[in-house]
């Protein structure tokens, strides 16, 4: 189990403070793939960079604590504080854009090892990557190449494959198939989703694309305006959605096949500077009442392992 | 019936890499396209990075010159081969809605100054009337004009300030809107705003709309016509709902697998994934063979011919 208790992120800004992760408290089993899915600015990322413990200014985590789950070598559990010694070990990271997360001008495989404990046989841990990343059918010579030289989706195919290497407890992905084409994301998502059966590891997925979430994740948290609104297993989520914003989401786009004439939601989320009271999402959602522009909703089970904060989730029970 | 849109035999080859390892990438091959109606049509054009739509809707913008063709808009050669209109008819007839708001306006500059600019340069209106003519494009896109006045782009949100871009392409009442990845930036519950925004200025504004995207989805949703395109040709052309609710050709059934749909999961065997892209481009027979389930010898040695379907279709392929 990973535990994420009342966390609160903060980026300091000329203009002074602003809460890009505001309150998220969840409990996420090992081994399973969480989804997590909002719109730009949600803070979805900030989330992962806060498990990842990458907490340099200007991000700073205000209140609340990770509790990973995992031990050191010594047996001490690992916290916020020691996560970094662990990068790409313990816990992994695929960016985006592997493009701007690469060196340009330093081979891949170089780049890989630097990550590595100096303790460790260089040379050998190389051999057995490249003996993996075949096992993987990648060709191993993408490991001797430039990032440039790749394309998009081999670049990221690789870096999916330096991730896992370790077999890694956690693995984050940020929108890892956002920038690729719908067939070589198909492709990608495979590999990740026969990893992660294999390996066991658990997996925060952020992705905006619901038809992704569909197909990978176990289970999903739905973030709006800094907060969390919805969690619990995807087939719930999907099928049985609580709260309004996620019911939009996933109904507004189209599929082919069906006729429907869809609607997108009218205005849009509250900047985060505004003051911010009652439900970030009233101003848009067809069942807000004056009740819902004053008190915000808490995170309630509504049914067992499916939460949402919505005044009025159970008229969608 | 007019020619909404027609290209014919269009070319563009790309020239990379130094003197000695001179690369070309034949960035449009040989592509032929007519659509024909009395009535304005939502034209959508399918494929993946690479496929060369960009380079037709560039081609059509008059932004890159064909190697060789024609592209012809409302019965009139617009790029390439023949009697082209001038610079100035041109914006009057063709206008473009680009990928992100943000970088297609200037963050040192208010955004009504460049609607202004259109109305007085394009259409030719005295700064009066120019007013008129921003309030009437502003309100058929939903927004207000005072709402607009004065403000920079990072005033707006996206799908806002991508509003606001298309207010100023009708301002000239064009024919046609090339409308490059219009969505992509736009989140979720933003973007079927704009999509069913387009839907109602083709019948208000009597306007055709070149829809360019990678996502089939919307395409579905609102053309009339649809062409996939792979590495620079068109691999299979006709009605949109008779192309994606019935693929013929194997790469347009490869796209249609691949969306990651929310009503079906995905058969999990592992795909075969191109990696010599550079070189397909330059594929004398089918670029798509190396990849396809169908391929055969003749192939490799013959560019499949469009073959016209009973329901009107085009696929170029030799099996489908």
């Amino acid at each position: 189990m990973i535990k994420l208790n009342n966390i609160i992120a903060t980026y300091t800004t000329v203009r002074g403070q602003v809460n890009a992760v505001d309150g998220v408290d969840l409990e996420v089993p090992t081994g399973t793939i969480l989804g997590i899915a909002g719109e730009s600015g949600c803070g979805k990322s900030t989330l992962l960079k806060v498990i990842y413990g990458d907490l340099t200014y200007p991000l700073s985590m205000t209140t609340g604590n990770v509790e990973y789950g995992i031990q050191d070598d010594l047996g001490k559990e690992i916290t916020s504080e020691s996560i970094r010694s662990y990068w790409f070990k313990r816990i992994s990271y695929i960016p985006q854009s592997s493009m701007s997360s690469l060196n340009p001008v330093i081979r891949i495989r170089k780049q890989f090892l630097d990550f590595l404990d100096p303790s460790l046989d260089k040379r050998q841990v190389l051999e057995e990557v490249r003996t993996y990343v075949q096992q993987l059918d990648l060709p191993s010579e993408a490991l001797d190449a430039f990032p440039h030289q790749l394309s998009g989706g081999m670049r990221q195919r690789i870096m999916v494959a330096m991730a896992t290497f370790f077999q890694p407890a956690i693995i984050l992905a940020d929108e890892p198939t956002t920038a690729l084409d719908v067939v070589v994301q198909k492709g990608i998502l495979l590999l990740l989703m026969d990893l992660q059966e294999k390996m066991q590891n658990t997996i925060f997925f952020v992705s905006h694309d619901m038809g992704v979430h569909y197909q990978i994740s176990h289970s999903m948290l739905i973030m709006y305006a800094a907060k969390a609104v919805e969690y619990g297993d995807s087939s719930d989520v999907f099928e049985r959605p609580l709260h309004p914003y996620t019911k939009l989401l996933t109904e507004s786009l189209p599929t082919i096949g069906d006729e429907h004439v869809r609607q997108g939601v009218a205005g849009r989320p509250p900047s985060l500077w505004e003051d911010l009271r009652g439900c970030r999402f009233a101003a848009r959602c067809p069942l807000a009442t004056d009740f819902c522009r004053s008190n915000e909703p808490e995170m309630v089970e509504y049914r067992p392992r499916h939460f949402a904060a919505c005044h009025y989730a159970e008229t969608n029970l | 019936m007019k020619t909404i849109l027609k290209a014919e035999n269009l070319r563009k080859v790309y020239k990379l890499g130094s003197l000695l390892r001179r690369i070309t990438i034949n960035a449009l091959d040989d592509v032929n396209l007519v659509v024909q109606s009395d009535e304005p049509v939502i034209i959508s054009l399918v494929g993946e990075s690479g496929s060369g739509k960009t380079t037709l809707a560039k081609v059509i913008l008059r932004l890159v010159e064909p190697t060789s063709g024609s592209a012809v808009i409302y019965d009139q050669v617009v790029a390439g081969e023949g009697n082209q209109p001038s610079h100035h008819q041109f914006l009057g007839r063709v206008q473009p809605i680009f990928q992100n708001p943000f970088e297609a306006f200037s963050s040192y500059r208010t955004v009504d100054s460049y609607l202004q600019t259109t109305a007085q340069r394009v259409n030719g209106l005295s700064a009066t009337d120019a007013i008129g003519a921003m309030e009437s494009a502003l309100s058929s896109v939903g927004l207000k004009y005072p709402d607009v006045r004065g403000k920079y782009p990072n005033q707006f949100s996206g799908g806002e300030l991508q509003r606001v871009s298309i207010a100023r392409a009708l301002i000239p009442h064009p024919q046609i809107i090339i409308a490059d990845e219009p969505v992509s930036m736009i989140d979720a519950s933003l973007r079927m705003n704009i999509i069913n925004l387009f839907l109602s200025l083709k019948d208000d504004y009597k306007t055709s709309f070149l829809y360019i995207t990678h996502d089939l989805a919307t395409a579905y949703y609102i053309s009339d016509y649809i062409a996939v395109m792979y590495r620079g040709t068109i691999v299979e052309f006709g009605r949109a709902r008779a192309v994606l609710t019935d693929p013929h050709h194997p790469y347009t059934r490869l796209l249609l697998d691949s969306i990651p749909g929310v009503k079906r999961k995905w058969d999990r065997t592992r795909l075969t994934l191109a990696d010599i892209e550079t070189k397909e481009y330059a594929f004398e027979g089918c670029k798509f063979r190396n990849r396809c389930p169908l391929a055969q010898d003749v192939c490799t040695h013959q560019r499949p011919p469009a073959i016209r379907k009973e329901d009107g279709r085009d696929v170029y392929c030799h099996f489908a």
